[in-house]
């Protein structure tokens, strides 16, 4: 049997500039926090706001380039893939969630969120 | 029958940049095949409008920017209609129609409108003196305004052509001021680096810039624009006015005579409207759901429409853009992806000598994107390496230092490149030294180390890109003799500097932002790291305590939210308590926000103060504003800063007590809260040499003894254990405040970030640290900063989070998503 095919629902949170350069905001959500970065170069990613190492939240980091640095133990997380870089590259990732910008706005979805 | 006749018959709207280069291309193809005629809205033979701004800063002449003189239209027997707007197209019966009623017939037609200024529907904006920066008359009416003595110009608009238009008003003599709505300029071409040079740049030119503006009214007496209303109330006051916001194609005759019309003129690849016979080329055309506005995708339609026109059929595919400033000296190339993206790899030059910033973006090993500012010899090559979607992979090392570099090391593993080289081959750019210099430095004067040839040859010595070329030279030269040079750490990956030099730096250069000091010190990346930018924030904020802001988000978590972030993403909140003095009510206050938001741990620290644990962030602006309508402030219990002042009861109350311990304590403690520092500053005070209050472990320790005070430093009791040094002996416990607040702020502009003062003390010397704040002079002096420092620095970060200041900081963007399906 196959499953039915979901489109995906996409949900405002708010727009882009609503996000510092540099900076992250959470969205609330049931699957829990997701973060939501923008870089210097304004460019926009959402995560699941929660590293892999040992779930600290990406959201409360250091945004710098393409990555954000965990509060808790300073692990750099790629903001594109999730994944650890460095040292750390390899050990576990961080779901990423699909964000759409559309004429300034942000808007996530979770149905294709976690699997 | 005259050869007329047989020929179709062309007409032109529009005798711009796009609608004449159409017909020459045509012409190239086929002179003999068209009979031409060209509408043309403004009285004046074809030029090239992209000139207007040098013709606006009076670098040259109208005459100077002619494309087409009246010969040129004679000679190819080109009917010019100037200055004879067209009214309609007639699809039908392929005619056009203009003012009086004019009538021409065509078999093919091309549409060649071009675009409109974008006008901000702002209240004022009929005012005189309002215009836009499109053609002729509006430079005219700009070069006017600007004829009147002391006249100010304000321009919205801080892209391309409104930069352009600041500058060329500036040039003629008027002070000029850019409005932009967002913060970086030219954002659509720049990144913030660039973007920041560039601000510097146009200031020493006369243009002022404003960011973050929104525009809210033009105001003006007796019909005469007066000035500029922000909507944050500031009144920006001019003469002239100029908007730059944009361009929208002028598609309106296009859409009157029934022809596919979206943003622009629906066109396909062969540039052919909907209507088979009717043509549109320039900014007017939609070509796959682009509108341009640059002249390089005119060229290329204009090739495919005259190909289409010509018994071809024109394949334009879309253009990729690149775009350059025309400020003089001032250098900007942008193309492509030059702000990089998801998988994208930078790589970044600096050369603060020169004023240089370049970065290229690769992509799968393609170059896709650009941004040269200070030097853009190179971004037609870049440009060109972009289209051709050329694999770069093998030249990615020198990719950054250009094409001349590059080409001539092609294919060579460095150290070969190097010995292939010959004597003559430039080495340092910015001193000129080739290698045949450097090599025969080394060996007559017997050079061993990098510093050696830098300070004999200057090779290396400016920029210092060249090091890695300089080593190579020394390396081949001396053979198993070359020893690879230590020097001091730099900060991190970003840089080559270590933090002291960066220290020296901003206070030499006066530098003044993160930016300013990222160029002048050459980072590699393009705004720093987590570990480079939360130092330079503190180095910025010592050095200039009055004029920098304070980057926010350069701040690790725990001083972004003045609070400590635990293992579970909740936080812990510590209120001051002065030399570890509390109160019954204070102590009723703390059990009461404890018990209101369901903190579930409160314990006492070692520093003598409460710490509560595992407080929502969410819940932290309401937790402060209680402790706060009890008297207490923040205590920086998270901060690179200083912390806590720990006492024992002294004289007040202990039978061996030799001095008021608790007194100075919280004296102490009043004067120093709030300041930065390097790393954490942990204080105690003990009433005598029992020392109950452990001042010998503290960062800054006194001892009181029958005699005064025993002042000392670099204790530990972390990582490592270490006890105190005595810094002096005084005999007052005013004296007591004046060297501990020389001897912080002695730390607070010697110290690295995260250098702890007693791995300062290491560094730099117990005798060096005495000297200073043992010496009256330099003890002011030292003083003197601090205080000054601390009128910015001595103000409770809590009440200003409750009056909410970064509020969003605590709240979620959106709850939205809890509504989401699941």
């Amino acid at each position: 049997m196959n499953a039915p095919v979901k489109s995906p629902i996409w949900i405002d949170v708010g727009a882009v500039t609503d996000i510092p350069r540099r900076g992250a905001r959470r969205v609330t959500s049931p699957r829990g926090d997701i973060a939501i970065f923008r870089t210097g170069d304004g460019e926009v990613f959402a995560l699941m706001d929660a590293c892999p190492h040992k779930g600290g939240p990406l959201s409360q980091g250091i945004v710098h380039g393409r990555a954000v640095a965990c509060p808790l133990h300073n692990w750099s997380i790629d903001l594109a893939s999730g994944e650890p870089m460095g040292a750390d590259k390899g050990k576990g990732c961080t779901p990423v969630v699909p964000l759409e910008v559309r004429d300034g706005r942000l808007l996530l979805s979770l149905a294709t969120a976690v699997v | 029958m005259s050869k007329a006749q047989v020929r179709e018959r062309l007409v032109v709207i529009g005798n711009g940049m796009a609608g004449c280069r159409a017909v020459e291309e045509v012409l190239k193809r086929d002179p003999d095949r068209y009979d031409i005629a060209i509408f043309g809205a403004e009285p004046r033979v074809n030029y090239n409008r992209i000139m207007l701004s040098p013709v606006l800063a009076g670098e040259k002449t109208f005459a100077d920017i002619v494309i087409n003189d009246e010969a040129w239209y004679a000679d190819n027997a080109i009917t010019l209609y100037a200055g004879r707007a067209v009214t309609g197209v007639d699809l039908e019966g392929r005619k056009v129609v203009a003012e009086g009623g004019l009538e021409v017939a065509y078999d093919k037609l091309i549409l060649a409108t071009g675009s409109d200024p974008f006008r901000l529907p702002l209240p004022g904006i009929d005012l005189a003196g309002v215009v836009t920066f499109r053609d002729l008359d509006d430079v005219e009416a700009m070069v006017a305004a600007s004829g009147k003595p002391g006249a100010k110009a304000v321009v919205i608009g801080g892209g391309l052509l409104g930069l352009e238009a600041a500058y060329g008003l500036a040039r003629r003599g008027m002070a000029a001021t850019v409005v932009h709505l967002m913060d970086v300029l030219m954002e659509r071409q720049l990144d913030e680096s660039a973007g920041f040079l560039l601000r510097e740049a146009l200031a020493e030119r006369g243009v002022e810039t404003v960011m973050g503006a929104h525009s809210e009214e033009i105001v003006g007496v007796d019909g005469q624009v007066t000035g500029l209303k922000l909507k944050d109330g500031r009144v920006l006051p001019c003469d002239l006015l100029v908007m730059a916001v944009g361009i929208k194609p002028n598609a309106g005759l296009a859409k009157a005579a029934g022809l596919n019309v979206n943003r622009g003129v629906v066109v396909d690849d062969a540039m052919r409207t909907s209507d088979p016979a009717v043509f549109a080329v320039g900014e007017c055309a939609e070509h796959r759901g682009n509108c341009y506005g640059l002249v390089a995708p005119i060229w290329d339609m204009c090739r495919s429409l005259a190909q289409s026109m010509t018994d071809g059929e024109g394949a334009y595919e879309g253009s990729v853009l690149s775009t350059r400033l025309k400020v003089s000296g001032v250098d900007v190339f942008s193309a492509g992806k030059f702000a990089g993206g998801e998988g994208c790899e930078d790589i970044v030059f600096r050369d603060a000598g020169r004023g240089v910033y370049k970065r290229v973006v690769i992509e799968d090993g393609k170059l896709v994107g650009s941004v040269l500012f200070g030097d853009a010899t190179d971004g037609n090559w870049y440009f060109d390496l972009m289209r051709a979607g050329t694999q770069v992979s093998d030249i990615r090392d020198t990719l950054i230092f250009g094409q001349a570099i590059t080409e001539g090391l092609s294919g060579l593993d460095p150290n070969a490149a190097v010995a292939a080289m010959p004597d003559t081959q430039e080495i340092c750019g910015c001193n000129g030294v080739c290698k045949g210099s450097i090599v025969s430095a080394i060996t007559t004067q017997g050079l061993t180390t990098l510093d050696d040839v830098k300070a004999v040859t200057k090779a290396s010595a400016s920029c210092g890109s060249c090091t890695p070329l300089v080593e190579q030279v020394l390396k081949l030269t001396l053979g198993d003799d070359f020893k690879a040079q230590v020097g001091p750490k730099p900060m991190c990956k970003c840089t080559h500097h270590p933090h002291s030099a960066v220290r020296e730096a901003i206070l030499d250069m006066d530098l003044k932002s993160m930016p300013a000091v990222m160029q002048a010190m050459e980072w590699t990346t393009p705004d720093g790291c987590s570990s480079c930018r939360p130092a330079l924030n503190y180095y910025l904020l010592c050095a200039w305590p009055a004029e920098y802001r304070d980057d926010k988000q350069s701040r690790y978590i725990n001083e972004r939210v003045h609070a400590n972030i635990q293992k579970d993403g909740t936080y812990s909140v510590v209120p001051r308590m002065w030399g570890g003095m509390t109160t019954p009510d204070e102590l009723r206050a703390i059990a009461d926000v404890a018990d209101k938001f369901a903190i579930p741990a409160v314990k006492v620290t070692g520093g003598q103060r409460i710490d509560l644990l595992g407080v929502k962030k969410d819940d932290l602006p309401a937790v402060w504003a209680d402790l706060n309508a009890a008297g207490m402030v923040s205590g920086h219990a998270y901060a690179k800063g200083l912390r806590t002042v720990k006492t024992c009861v002294g004289s007040d109350w202990c039978r061996f007590g030799t001095q008021d311990s608790t007194g100075l304590g919280i004296r102490l403690e009043k004067f120093l809260w709030g300041s930065w520092a390097p790393a954490k500053v942990k204080l105690a005070v003990s009433g005598c040499p029992r020392n109950c209050a452990e001042a010998t472990c503290k960062d800054f320790g006194v001892v009181c003894v029958d005699s005064g005070y025993e002042i000392h430093i670099g204790g530990a009791a972390g990582l490592h254990i270490q006890g105190t040094k005595v810094l002096t002996h005084v005999a007052s416990e005013d004296e007591t405040v004046w060297v501990i607040a020389a001897a912080m702020q002695l730390y607070r502009e010697e110290g690295w970030y995260l250098e702890r003062v007693y791995k300062w003390m290491a560094r730099v010397g117990l005798e060096s640290i005495q000297a200073k704040v043992t010496d009256p002079e330099t003890r002011k002096a030292l003083y003197d900063r601090f205080v000054f420092s601390q009128r910015f620095a001595r103000i409770d970060p809590w009440a200003e989070r409750v009056a909410g200041r970064h509020n969003e900081e605590f709240t979620p963007m959106s709850r939205r998503m809890e509504f989401a399906p699941a």
